[in-house]
């Protein structure tokens, strides 16, 4: 055995002992923390306050009786237990994050220093718009982009998230259409649409027909003559769709929707494929909405916050929630914030969709992006991302089975379960058994248009080296599977922070906040 | 492009693995005729130090709230965070993760949601509370419709104290299903007469208190009247600290109380992102609308946690859900719970004690000048005067002074000429006695 001089042991000894139960629970590195329901005490705070000197309170009889009952930390106990939990999570400054349809990339850090500039970060909404013309500037910045990116005539900047973005750009139909003195209420939505679409036409009190995915995973056109009719409002189509493939009859299809004297909604979710290749605006789309946390990598913050600003045509600019940015003839930006200025604009806005202008925070760092990569890079984005999942298919395609092989993936490739038939693994077993190989899984069973759907969107950030490797990791496991071997994939994952859980059993009996 | 890892030669080997000839081949289901030839009309790529530049010099032109005395609120509140909230919310773990969807490798997100939930519960005197919404006012709008179903009515009756972009809102979504709203008019001292509102057709009504005024109401007899006749009370606040001082809506009867959680963790940030609080009744769990974290097992019978009830969810349900709703405010509720953690009720007490001494003793050095009016008798951290003046214009010209010294309520009502000379103002524990000094003194000479 090698020795140091004080005669301390400097190589381990090998032992043959399997990885006991630990007095902590803990294992190594990987530190249990309970709730801060558990550690937390009622008289304990983290911040320590000025005297608050003596006044006369005006609450009427509304103070509050009993104080309120949640347990503080101290500043070291707060840091430990965010730090620990943080630790059982996944993040893609981990490794890839192959999930497809969510365009997991990576999240440059400039952009967060940019968004805390104090001249942004520090600025409220209503401040005088004389004070704030930085701001009203970078939210012009963030629109000209877009407008440019897209082909677009316009742009409501206030969504929140994606499906907010659906809502603006769908009750901006439904108000042309209540404006032209019509009442089509049917919206058409394909198969493989995100959930959100069909949801966000019922929330507007529309209608929703189905329209089926012919067998190359795309839409046809004569599927959408068809239903088209004077009842129908507007179809909602996802470009990229969700199978990862370009609607290569889109303009066919805007063509037979304008005619019926509908509108086009395109799902701008998987726009991350097309910049600097094609403007949705010159495939006669009407409105669509741009998911800032995709394509333009704000960050997904465990789930949010997204923003969702949407462009719109000619056709719909005028119906634009409050408020908006507008250009001049001049390009010169002006911040129209009432429906009352709007009117006096000859506009006709539907409304207001929320507080406030939108998600500030999120357009710097997407204007910070835009910038970072130029009209180049952006393009150089697009083209990696797809090169990426065609190289992913290319590589897998003997060992896994590709939904739908004829045509070119875009920057997403949609695997079926049949190369798992017979096996006894399913699409989740697969799944989990990427977790234990240090990997996030891509998302399952989405899109619905296929059995056991797998979708990966690896994204352009990740070196050829990071894709070899994860593309190593899936032949292994297919490889596996297909010879037989379940029954790892039915334990997995062993080595995550949690074994699987148990849904059932918090949805029959939930438990969504903590007693006691 | 310092994002881009792969190099020329990866591409090219990467083609050939692939069998094209040309990045192109992978396009070729754009319709050709449509395809773009040329880079968009756009600047090239830029460096790290260009970026800086160009974005610092668009900052700098803003007044930022922390460099002048500033009272501002109407709804987004200025407020100190501990320095160790913004550290750990940049955590990688947390920043650039997804949605919890493969529940054994997001268990940080998880358990802090789940420890979210029942921190807005508690906060509001609730039984649940979800995830988080994007915002306050979109969460209200959701509120509205959770109520229409649970009632199987549709009209909802507002007070006029409710802030006037979530009443916006309320209407704008409610509207297109064909629901009713009934919005009674601005009410800045509390003394709208809602009870004579509600009847048998009312699926709700909407409180806010404290009010965009400053008015706090008593919740109890609105509930009292509601509940009488099949109706529900929706407690909408927008400053989530005077839940430290206030009576919780939900001990005052509310069954849905929807708030901004802004002031605890998140910057102004010009509007957004904010985080939106949504708390309810045990029974009406299946009907709320956004994601839920709930506590579960996993395999080897530890303590785990998971999304759940998603059934609900459009993901699940498509046309038939409960709202369309698909992300939450993720690391916005994230910063509100650490800062909440970071406080405990304690804490939160004490800070909404020196609010409301702070709003006070503002309102006592104010109320003084010749020709202004306190329009409140009660209040919280923010409150309304009538000045002798077009307030909007009193605004500006303290903004020329370096002092940003409210919300003109015009701003947000302007067909309301009888408003014009209303201010609503803010403070909070940020303001020390010079920023008071400052703001009594050039009031003064602005009316004199």
């Amino acid at each position: 055995m090698t020795m140091n001089n004080v005669g301390r042991p400097t190589a381990p000894v090998a032992t043959d002992a399997a990885v006991a139960a630990t007095f902590t629970g803990n294992r190594g590195l990987a530190i249990e923390e309970p709730l801060l329901f558990e550690v937390g005490r009622l008289d304990v705070t983290g911040v320590d306050f000025e005297d608050v000197g003596a006044f006369e309170p005006r609450l009427g009889g509304l103070a509050r009786t009993a104080p309120v009952d949640l347990p503080g930390l101290t500043e070291p106990e707060t840091m430990r237990h965010y730090v620990r939990l943080s630790r059982q999570n996944y993040a893609i400054d981990l490794g890839l994050y192959p999930l497809g349809s969510c365009t997991m990339k990576h999240n440059p850090r400039l952009n967060e220093a940019m968004a805390r500039l104090p001249g942004f970060a520090d600025v409220h909404p209503l401040q005088p718009l004389s004070t704030v013309t930085g701001a009203v500037e970078l939210v012009a910045e963030l629109g000209r982009w877009l407008l440019e990116l897209t082909g677009m005539a316009s742009v409501a900047m206030s969504p929140k998230a994606g499906a907010h973005g659906e809502m603006c750009g769908m009750a901006a139909i439904k108000a042309a259409i209540v404006d032209r003195g019509e009442a089509r209420d049917v919206v058409l939505v394909p198969e493989s649409a995100h959930g959100t679409n069909p949801a966000t036409a019922a929330q507007l009190g529309f209608r929703v027909v189905s329209v089926p995915a012919r067998a190359d995973g795309t839409v046809d056109p004569e599927e959408v003559r068809k239903r088209l009719g004077p009842e129908v409002a507007a179809i909602m189509l996802t470009n990229p769709n969700t199978c990862g493939l370009f609607e290569r009859d889109i303009v066919e299809i805007a063509e037979a929707v304008h005619a019926a004297g509908a509108y086009f909604y395109a799902d701008g979710a998987n726009f991350n494929a097309i910049v600097g290749k094609v403007r949705p605006g010159d495939l006669g789309v009407d409105a669509m909405h741009i998911n800032l946390h995709k394509t333009f990598s704000t960050p997904h913050g465990g789930g949010g916050p997204g923003a969702g600003p949407v462009v719109l045509s000619d056709r719909l600019a005028p119906y634009a929630p409050v408020p908006f940015v507008r250009f001049g003839e001049d390009g010169a930006a002006e911040f129209v914030e009432t429906r009352k200025a709007a009117g006096e604009r000859g506009l006709k806005p539907f409304g207001r969709i929320t507080a406030f202008h939108g998600q500030m925070g999120m357009f710097v760092r997407s204007v910070a992006y835009m910038l970072s990569h130029g009209a180049d890079g952006l393009k150089q984005a697009s083209e990696d991302a797809v090169l990426a999942a065609n190289y992913i298919k290319a590589c897998l395609k003997d060992v896994m089975t590709v939904a739908f092989p004829e045509r070119p993936a875009m920057h997403e490739v949609l695997f079926d379960d049949r190369f798992l038939e017979g096996t006894g693994v399913t699409t989740l077993d697969f799944a989990k058994a990427m977790i234990d190989e240090g990997y996030h899984p891509m998302t399952m069973y989405f899109p619905l248009v296929v059995h056991g759907a797998l979708l990966i969107e690896p994204t352009e950030s990740e070196s050829k080296a990071s894709l070899d490797q994860f593309i190593g990791m899936l032949r292994h496991l297919a490889e596996t599977a297909t010879s037989g071997d379940a029954s790892a994939f039915k334990a997995a994952p062993r080595l995550a922070p949690r074994r699987r859980v148990d849904e059932t059993l918090a949805a029959r009996q939930p438990k969504l906040v903590h007693q006691g | 492009m310092r994002y881009l890892p792969l190099s020329g030669t990866d591409r090219a080997d990467m083609l050939a693995a692939i069998g094209v000839a040309s990045i192109d081949d992978l396009f070729a289901d754009l319709p050709a005729d449509k395809r773009l030839t040329a880079l968009p009309n756009l600047p090239p790529h830029a460096s790290e130090q260009a970026v800086t530049r160009r974005l610092g010099a668009m900052a700098a032109k803003n007044t930022s709230a922390g460099s002048v005395p500033f009272f501002i609120g109407a709804g987004a509140y200025r407020h100190h965070v501990p320095a160790t909230v913004d550290h750990l919310i940049q955590r990688s773990e947390f920043l650039t993760s997804y949605t919890p969807y493969q529940p054994e490798i997001a268990q940080g997100t998880l358990q802090v949601l789940f420890e979210f939930q029942t921190q807005v519960a508690r906060l509001t005197g609730m039984e649940v509370a979800n995830a988080s919404m994007y915002d306050g006012s979109t969460g209200l709008a959701e509120a509205v419709l959770m109520a229409h179903r649970i009632t199987k009515r549709d009209k909802a009756v507002l007070s006029g104290g409710v802030h006037p972009h979530y009443r916006g809102v309320v209407e704008t979504v409610t509207r297109f299903p064909g629901h009713v709203v009934q919005s009674l008019p601005p009410d800045i001292s509390g003394s709208e007469d809602i009870l004579a509102a509600i009847d048998e057709t009312t699926s709700c009504v909407v409180v806010q208190s404290p009010s965009f005024y400053g008015h706090l109401y008593d919740l109890k007899p609105i509930a009292d009247k509601a509940h009488a006749v099949g109706a529900l009370l929706i407690a909408v606040f927008t400053e989530v600290v005077s839940l430290g001082l206030i009576e919780p809506p939900g001990a005052q009867g509310a069954d849905i109380v929807v708030g901004e959680g802004q002031s605890l963790g998140n910057p102004l940030s010009f509007g957004g992102p904010y985080v939106g609080l949504f708390a309810t009744r045990q029974k009406y769990v299946r009907q709320m609308p956004g994601r839920l974290c709930g506590e579960t097992v996993d395999a080897d019978g530890r303590r785990a946690f998971v999304l759940t009830l998603s059934t609900r969810e459009q993901h699940i349900r498509r046309e038939k859900a409960t709202s369309n709703i698909c992300t939450n405010a993720g690391l916005c509720s994230l910063a509100f719970s650490i800062h909440l953690t970071l406080l405990g009720g304690a804490g939160l007490g004490k800070l909404a004690r020196l609010n409301h001494a702070n709003a006070v003793r503002l309102a006592d050095a104010l109320a003084v000048l010749p020709g202004v009016e306190l329009l409140n008798r009660t209040f919280f951290n923010e409150f309304s005067l009538r000045l002798p003046k077009d307030a909007a214009a009193v605004v500006e010209k303290l903004a020329s002074q370096g002092i940003l010294a409210g919300v003109p309520a015009s701003r947000l009502e302007p067909n309301r000429p009888e408003l014009d000379n209303v201010l609503v103002i803010a403070a909070t524990e940020v303001n020390t006695d010079e920023d008071r000094a400052a703001l009594v003194g050039a009031l003064r000479e602005a009316l004199s």
